[in-house]
């Protein structure tokens, strides 16, 4: 087998831990602010009442009162107190009454969260029930219950405010653990039968700690705020003691006299909150970086690519007849991912060209680029033209594709709008683009449901999608392309999500609907089965390129490409030898953002060289005959060879897998 | 090793019957295909069978013993449909597979765990490393090296390549083809895939709304099918043209 | 911020989906008494199955508030009774008022004569001024009303169109620095408490420029600055709920089918979008709403407002716990039957959370 050149064996480091995750985010501007804004206000918590003790409490009867000025940089008190050294030393009890309050909240909120996956089905329900009404009832009016029980006072405030955190919190640990406890692999530890403490401590604490930590931030943010709510109302901290809440109390007795004495504690609360609200999100990043850390390193394509001798001999150029016709596509998203590389391809009038490979190749990318669709930060290069006009050049041209290009997509399911009904749906495209009015594209509709063979479609139109079968959505969906005079229908994978049975019927309903119209059809599939059904022409796309083009009647005897061969062999039919290892393809396709030179296949193909390897071979014209071009130094010719052998594995470690495959067989 | 037998099973979900009145056996060290339409109970029958399904009618038996109504080690184990979902992100694959290593072993567990892992296919060295690290049909082999740790009877494969492509979606049968031949376990094999199962199995039940309809071994089925479910799903198979016989390199 | 996040992921999943395929798959009808199909309705999936297992709920939630209510007195350390009138008080006039109040009776009576009472509307005397509770509770509320209405009504006006607005020009990751300032913005301003907002604008608007009176319900002008304390908190969270909806939305396949239908952005955002994000966002709208409640405590006490949430106040430091014990009560059901509102509201919109009767 062909050396790795292009990718590296994925070298085998220990996971990243948690801690050094945390490291890692707290490195991010966020992460950094939140920390440095933290100690500080440790520090003025420990040092505050050591350093402005005195001052705080001195009590000065020659300077009550006052306002703002240069020895007290926010006034005085009734007492002559300075108010800013007491708003310092108040951080230290302000905060010890919140994270105490928030330390309860949590290990009650822990306790009743995980319950339900600890305890058997009956107490669980229980919990979650108990929960579910608690939460229903706002944290405050508990915090007043809670506070007229305990008694006017910090502890009592401690308790009343820590105890109304636990409803929320419980639910959301809840929520969590049960997404948690509903995935595949903790029911596989229960059938390996790993007791349901022990899940919960090694499968579902460690995949809910971000955002377990980051509702403690908040909910450490809203008991500052609740505390300061208590003082404030005069049912919190009471005299001497006294929090930015008491002061807040005090500076509003004042507010004529000292607007800063009032405001100054309570921008206090606020920045206070600020920070552990920081906090929580810099440490909430650390899940989310994983899967941002891991974007592929961005790889620059020669901006030659385009003006590469070869790629201008596609025939597609200049093709007067074509519909649709793309020429020299390359789609890219920022990073340097370039899902399609250059692809040029086009579709005839009525006729029904078959796009197949596999997942990643850039087959939805270059349907969607064809529709004008490509979602936001993809970047589409090249000429993209239907029926003479040029999309990209002039988009206002887009606006008629509306009635003369049809899309269907992959999931039925999630493709129709969940709160229209149906018939809305399917009329509203003969009314923005027929300008039909509002009832007789209504039975426009009605009668569009009947052409793909709903029955009772006058019923079936007022009804929303929920109440149709997967099939039935799929017939509504291709009866939406049908509302005005499609020329060309795209269907992106249209019966993936479908039955085997569904599926026959679907493909029936588009030729029917070909056959009734004369519309082209794009049919993107990577079952090959499928679109040798339906389509006259194939092509074959690998890492974002058309490998091959051929008539459908030469996709299972004279496919020239190795990629094509393999693919074909790879795929079990009723005709399988049962005593032959079914045909693999070793080794990955090629990431999008992955620099490739020469053949993006060398290092799966068999009978890659060095020229493969150096050199992008480009879609020629092939040995079979018309129609047939591929893209291949050392095409396989007519019936002869193929790639497959017998190795077993879908990735680079073949070494092992060759060895073992040996030991067993 | 073990076979599997069901017997009258049922399993409802309150008031929507999801099977009812499954009888079937999985002889010793064979292969059975369950096959049958989206929505027809295949998967539920599987869950049934580990107890993650409720059983409300019926017995399931392994080697003539009820299997326990809720989840625990049993000589049954399930390797799921999406490779993306069947290993807990922050386990190492190593630790994965160890956790269903049976207690006695748990001393040379290291070893173990790597001779598993090559078994599948996967270099031992990374253990370590954590599933978001593996393509998707190296994912299905950990998870199925997981489900051999724990030395099972039988197995259940519940769609375990149509979340792959075609490409890998062969290699991963080749090894559970080797695999099942070499250890001898009895299989349980879910798919909606004909091409597939009649590669796979020795014996083909398939399933519709919730009831066998037809059973028997896999030659047979496909040549004088029974019932017309099984008639209607072999008919919808899209005919691929004869094509060149691959040879050998 | 905090109310929201909490309140988003505290959010039910929506109903059940519907049984795939669904044909024919149900329960063979013949074989099931009447009575079991007639049980299969109420608990089912359909729209009277919903509404009483809602109702259900809500009594049962209404019991729990009830029962803690008339179990806070009981909870309270010591003699509640003379914690209010204080220590020096004569221990016969402590003794008389306990037999006023009924506290001499088994608990069990006491419980009973409570919820008989409470049917009649009655909810005893305050301590402090002897007056009905329920009277001093009907005097209190309208102000309290007229605070809370106007307020929900602003929340909706500003906070939808706001969080749809940041999520048409932010979507898929446009304007980075647009969305930046968003969620800074409304995330400080939604993490602020209502009564330091209120003590804020209380300064700079009737203190420094007196536009507004500072304290008091007297005429329109006095309702502005109470009215907008309630509102701009819950209006912010509200719109980066809507945001955050409306982003999901966008992203979801069939709003790819409105764009390949090309059809107009105002039928893409108002007819595709919109339905869709109500429903979540007024779930969790809801939480805001009760929250609200809440707030009132706090903006009535900054700004002397005869309401409800004042007099509770007044009621906890003076140990008048009847009438702690009505008003919370009246806090209480409220807050349950807000959020009932809001999920049959929901369920009404929603054609998934509860899938009606064909
Ligand atoms: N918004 C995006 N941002 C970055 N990369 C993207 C984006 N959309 C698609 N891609 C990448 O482009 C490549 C091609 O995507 P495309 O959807 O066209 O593949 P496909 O051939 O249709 O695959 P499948 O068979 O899985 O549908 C993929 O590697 C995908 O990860
Ligand atoms: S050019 Fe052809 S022979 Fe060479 S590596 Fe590519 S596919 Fe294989
Ligand atoms: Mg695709």
């Amino acid at each position: 087998m062909a050396a790795t050149t292009v990718r590296g064996v994925v070298s085998a480091e220990p996971p990243e831990s948690f801690a050094r995750r945390l490291r890692q985010s707290l490195r991010t501007p966020i992460g950094a602010a939140a920390l440095a804004a933290a100690l500080l206000l440790a520090a003025l918590a420990v040092a505050g009442p050591v350093v402005f003790g005195d001052q705080a409490s001195k009590i000065d009867t020659s300077a009550m009162n006052q306002g703002v000025s240069g020895a007290h940089l926010l006034g005085t008190d009734s007492l002559g107190r300075d108010i800013a050294a007491r708003v310092i030393v108040a951080t230290r009890l302000t905060l010890r009454l919140g994270l105490s309050a928030t330390a309860i909240g949590l290990v009650g909120g822990l306790l009743l969260g995980l319950a339900p996956s600890v305890l058997g089905r009956r107490a669980g329900r229980a919990v979650t029930g108990v929960v579910g009404v608690l939460v229903a009832f706002p944290g405050l009016l508990f915090v007043l219950f809670l506070a007229t029980i305990f008694g006017i006072g910090s502890t009592g405030a401690v308790l009343a405010i820590g105890l109304a955190l636990v409803p929320t919190l419980a639910r959301l640990i809840q929520n969590l653990a049960t997404s948690v406890a509903g995935s595949d692999y903790v029911a596989t530890a229960r059938i390996l039968g790993v007791g349901r403490f022990r899940i919960v401590v090694r499968h579902v604490l460690p995949n809910i700690v971000e955002p377990v930590v980051l509702f403690a931030a908040q909910a450490a943010t809203g008991s500052l705020i609740a505390f300061a709510g208590l003082s404030f109302l005069g049912l919190g901290v009471q005299s001497p003691d006294y929090d930015w809440g008491r002061l807040l109390n005090e500076g509003l007795s004042r507010i004529y006299v000292n607007p800063a004495s009032a405001l100054a504690p309570g921008v206090a609360v606020v920045l206070a909150g600020l920070v552990f609200a920081l906090l929580g999100e810099a440490v909430a990043q650390t899940g989310g970086r994983r899967t941002a850390a891991r974007a592929v390193p961005a790889a620059r394509t020669p901006v030659a690519m385009n003006a590469d001798g070869g790629l201008a001999q596609t025939p597609a150029d200049v093709d007067g007849d074509a519909l649709a016709q793309l020429t020299h596509l390359r789609v890219s998203f920022p990073g340097g991912r370039t899902a399609v590389r250059d692809v040029s391809l086009s579709v005839a009038a009525g006729e029904a060209v078959g796009l197949v490979g596999e997942s990643g190749s850039g087959k939805s990318l270059t349907a969607l680029a064809l529709a004008h669709l490509v979602p936001y930060p993809g970047h589409v290069q090249g000429v993209v033209r239907f029926d003479g006009h040029d999309l990209l050049a002039d988009p206002r041209s887009g606006r008629r594709l509306g009635a003369e290009l049809a899309m269907v997509f992959q999931d039925p399911m999630t493709s129709l709008n969940p709160a229209l009904r149906v018939g809305r749906q399917l009329a509203e495209v003969s009314e923005v683009h027929l300008g039909q009015s509002r009832k007789a594209a209504l039975a426009r509709a009605v009668d569009r449901l009947a052409a793909v063979g709903i029955p009772d479609p006058e019923r079936r139109a007022r009804q929303r999608p929920h109440e149709y079968s997967g099939g039935m959505r799929q017939r509504a969906f291709i009866g939406m392309g049908l509302m005005a005079e499609p020329r060309l229908i795209i269907a992106d994978e249209p019966t993936t999500a479908l039955d085997v049975t569904v599926q026959k019927q679907v493909l029936e309903l588009l030729g029917r609907v070909r056959a009734d119209s004369g519309a082209a059809l794009l049919l993107i599939s990577h079952d090959l089965g499928v679109v040798a059904e339906v389509c006259d022409r194939v092509l074959v796309m690998y890492a974002g390129r058309v490998v091959e083009e051929l008539p459908v009647s030469r996709l299972f005897q004279g496919a020239a490409h190795p990629y094509t061969r393999a693919l074909i062999g790879a795929i079990p039919t009723m005709t399988t030898d049962l005593d032959r290892e079914l045909a693999t393809i070793p080794g990955r396709p090629p990431e999008p953002g992955e620099e490739i030179s020469g053949c993006a296949f060398a290092t799966r193909c068999a009978f890659a060289r060095d020229r493969c390897r150096g050199e992008l071979p480009v879609l020629a014209p092939a040995a079979g005959g018309a129609g047939h071009r591929v893209a291949c130094w050392y095409p396989r010719a007519g019936d002869g060879g193929t790639v497959t052998d017998d190795t077993d594995t879908d990735d680079t470690d073949t070494g092992i897998t060759r060895a073992e495959s040996e030991a067993v067989a | 090793m073990s076979s599997l037998e069901l017997r009258g099973v049922g399993v409802r979900y309150g008031r929507f019957t999801a099977v009812e009145g499954v009888d079937l056996v999985v002889p010793d060290g064979s292969v059975t295909g369950l096959v049958g339409g989206s929505g027809s109970g295949k998967s539920t029958v599987g869950k049934a069978v580990v107890g993650l399904a409720p059983l409300t009618a019926g017995r399931i038996l392994v080697d003539g013993a009820d299997q326990p109504r809720r989840p625990g080690r049993t000589a049954v184990q399930l390797v799921f449909q999406n490779p993306y979902a069947s290993l807990d992100p922050r386990l190492s694959i190593g630790a994965a597979v160890a956790e269903a290593l049976p207690k006695a072993r748990r001393a040379e567990r290291a070893a173990e765990v790597a001779r598993l892992l090559g078994l599948v296919g996967i270099d031992p060295a990374r253990a370590v490393q954590l599933p978001e690290a593996l393509s998707g049909g190296q994912r299905q082999r950990v998870a199925l090296a997981r489900a051999l740790a724990a030395r099972p009877g039988v197995l259940i494969a519940d769609e375990v390549t149509s979340a792959l492509d075609v490409s890998v979606q062969g290699a991963v049968l080749n090894l559970l083809r080797r695999l099942q031949r070499d250890l001898g376990f009895a299989l349980l094999f879910i798919s909606h895939d004909l091409a597939v199962v009649r590669y796979l199995c020795d014996q083909i039940a398939v399933l519709e709304s919730g009831r066998l309809v037809e059973c028997g071994p896999t030659a047979e089925v496909m040549a004088r099918p029974a019932h017309e479910t099984t008639r209607t799903l072999l008919s919808c198979i899209p005919a691929l043209p004869a094509r060149t016989a691959p040879e050998a390199t | 911020m905090a109310r929201v996040e909490i309140a988003n992921a505290g959010v039910d999943p929506g109903g059940p989906a519907a049984p795939g395929g669904g044909a024919g798959r149900t329960a063979p009808v013949g074989a099931v008494p009447v009575l079991r199909r007639a049980a299969a309705a109420l608990t089912g999936d359909t729209w009277p199955g919903f509404l009483v297992r809602r109702t259900g709920r809500l009594s049962a939630s209404l019991g729990v508030v009830v029962t803690a209510s008339f179990a806070m007195i009981h909870l309270i350390p010591g003699d509640p009774v003379r914690a209010a009138l204080g220590i020096a008080a004569d221990p016969a006039q402590v003794a008389a008022r306990r037999h006023d109040l009924g506290l001499d009776r088994p608990l069990p009576a006491q419980y009973g004569s409570f919820l008989a009472n409470l049917f009649h509307g009655r909810l005893g005397d305050s301590i402090v001024s002897q007056m009905p509770v329920s009277q001093i509770i009907s005097d209190r509320l309208p102000a309290t009303l007229q605070l809370v209405i106007p307020a929900v009504l602003l929340i909706l006006l500003a906070g939808i169109p706001i969080g749809m607005l940041a999520a048409v020009l932010t979507r898929d990751g446009r304007r980075r620095r647009g969305e930046l300032a968003f969620a800074a913005t409304t995330g400080i301003l939604a993490a602020l408490p209502e009564f330091l907002l209120a003590v804020g604008l209380v300064a700079v608007f009737a203190v420094w420029w007196q536009l507004f009176p500072v304290a008091g319900q007297s005429d329109l002008s006095s309702y502005v600055l109470p009215v907008l304390s309630l509102t701009v908190v819950p209006a912010a969270s509200l719109s980066r709920v809507v945001r955050v909806e409306a982003l999901r939305v966008l992203r979801e396949d069939y709003m790819r089918t409105a764009r390949a239908k090309r059809l107009p952005a105002r039928l893409v955002y108002l007819r595709h979008a919109l339905p869709n994000l109500l429903t979540s966002s007024l779930t969790i709208g809801g939480l805001l709403f009760t929250s609200l409640l809440a707030g009132t405590v706090l903006v009535e006490n900054v700004f002397a407002w005869p309401g409800l949430g004042s007099t509770i106040v007044q009621a906890i430091t003076t140990k008048d716990y009847p009438l702690v014990q009505g008003v919370v009560l009246v806090y209480g059901a409220a807050a349950l039957l807000i959020t009932f509102a809001v999920d049959v509201a929901v369920a009404a919109i929603d054609p998934r959370s509860t899938v009606r009767g064909t």
